[in-house]
């Protein structure tokens, strides 16, 4: 089985509908009119190079390319990560918080996927590898924005409250673990709630690609399992790294609690 | 006369504006005795807060503090903390419950005269006064060596204010620590001070006798 080849008439219609809504929106006054066409823009834009870039990455599928690209990919979702929270660690640790869970969680794992469980020849084959850490970065990315804000902002919030431990003589550690356990929680219920609904209420987004590029049902589906356990176990140990690596840097050698560190 | 059981040398809060430290950072010189209480008066602003958080190293700080002539920096943080023990002008509490913040037995809360009951109780339910007994007496069982009290009675009834004075003043006496208290009410300090020092210009400086009788 082979895809149905879409042609540009059928993508200008899609576009069409966007464009509907965006001059109802405008005659309602929402005010989302701008946003939502230059998301559209954006989408069509970003993809079509992207795609561009994958084509020729496919084509010419040396490892320097693909780790180039997974480093760019990597790069940007450090920055997303970092525009996401209010309360940023100031400095270089603000951006490399982020990346560096990032960088620890997806890349172990896209490894062993590929070397371990998948097995494409060769292991670094962009074809598979690019879209599965593109996967778990997404998703990674959603998990340590979630968990180091909630932990920021309960830092700021709770100050009194950890001081007044500190002031007892306890430890760091002791002063932030209620915070620490809240951000890790906060970070995994998205996924421990895409997985509990997997299937049930929606049809996970991969797969329906994979059927719709008709690949066999079963198929897609033993890939969309395999995809779901590997974003979890990564949003798990990107958001404990980013959790507990973050906490430590809110406190000094002296363990004494440092919101300055924090941007306002 | 006997060795200082806290000593404190050109001590300043990192904090601490330079225009309320007289615009020059030399910092605060400071001998407690065993047994002894100080009371701190100040304008507010003058950084009597941040001096007592310098002592006891909640923020950056430059200056030497020495605890029965170790100096700091031979404690980790919390191990000076659990020694030398600041209480906030307001109490924080982390859990919802009395319970949470004591692991082990209430019963000793007797000694403080809190009603029986207050052990199965709400943080929330407790009054101000309650609170504030509690709190001082969460640093009481930590078994501190030094006491930074800040304004510990500024919210209490005359009773209640009377209650926290007579529990430091044992605590001081039976374990041979000392106490630094912000106080602005002239009868307690009257009441409980063995010195009576004013923190301001960054310098702290003996109060006149009429202002502390």
């Amino acid at each position: 089985m082979t895809a149905v080849s879409l042609s540009a008439v059928d993508l200008a219609l899609a576009a069409c509908l966007v464009l509907l809504l965006a001059l109802i929106s405008h005659r309602m006054a929402l005010g989302v009119a701008h946003d939502l066409l230059v998301a559209a823009a954006r989408t069509a834009i970003q993809l079509t190079l992207v795609g561009m870039l994958l084509k020729l990455l496919f084509e010419d599928a040396g490892p320097v390319w693909v780790v180039l690209m997974a480093l760019a990919m990597l790069a940007i979702a450090g920055r997303e990560v970092w525009a996401r929270q209010k309360h940023p660690l100031r400095g270089v640790w603000g951006y490399g918080l982020g990346a560096g869970a990032m960088f620890v969680s997806c890349f172990t794992l896209v490894i062993f996927a590929l070397l371990v469980l998948v097995q494409p020849v060769p292991w670094y084959q962009p074809q598979y590898a690019i879209p599965l850490l593109g996967m778990l970065l997404g998703n990674t990315m959603n998990a340590i924005a979630l968990g180091v804000d909630r932990m920021n902002r309960g830092a700021i919030n709770e100050r009194n409250i950890i001081e007044a431990r500190l002031a007892l003589g306890d430890p760091a550690r002791e002063a932030t673990a209620a915070l620490r356990r809240d951000a890790v929680r906060v970070a995994l219920v998205p996924m421990i709630n895409a997985m509990a609904a997997a299937g049930v209420v929606s049809l996970p987004g991969m797969m329906t690609g994979q059927i719709l590029a008709g690949a066999p049902p079963l198929e897609a589906v033993k890939y969309q399992i395999l995809i779901m356990f590997l974003i979890t176990a990564a949003t798990g140990l990107g958001a404990l790294w980013a959790v507990e690596t973050g906490a430590k840097r809110l406190f000094d050698d002296r363990e004494r609690l440092r919101i300055d560190r924090l941007r306002n | 006369m006997p060795a200082a059981l806290l000593s404190i040398h050109a001590l300043y809060n990192d904090r601490q504006p330079a225009a309320a430290a007289g615009g020059v950072a030399y910092g605060v010189d400071l001998d407690l005795y065993a047994g002894e209480t100080v009371c701190l008066s100040g304008q507010s602003g003058a950084g009597k807060t941040l001096l007592l958080r310098a002592i006891a190293d909640l923020d950056p700080n430059h200056g030497e503090v020495l605890l029965e002539g170790v100096p700091r920096d031979r404690f980790s943080g919390p191990a000076w903390r659990r020694r030398v023990t600041f209480c906030a002008a307001e109490s924080a509490w982390w859990g919802a419950r009395v319970t949470d913040h004591f692991a082990d037995a209430m019963r000793e809360a007797d000694e403080f005269a809190l009603a029986a009951e207050v052990a199965g109780r709400a943080i929330a339910e407790l009054s101000t006064g309650e609170r504030q007994r509690l709190a001082l007496w969460r640093a009481l069982r930590v078994g501190p060596k030094v006491l930074l009290l800040d304004e510990p009675t500024a919210a209490l009834d005359a009773a209640a204010t009377r209650r926290i004075e007579a529990t430091v003043r044992r605590y001081l006496a039976e374990r041979g620590a000392a106490a630094l208290w912000v106080s602005h009410d002239a009868g307690q300090i009257a009441r409980i001070a063995d010195r009576h020092l004013i923190l301001g210009g960054g310098i702290l400086t003996s109060a006149p006798a009429s202002e502390a009788s």
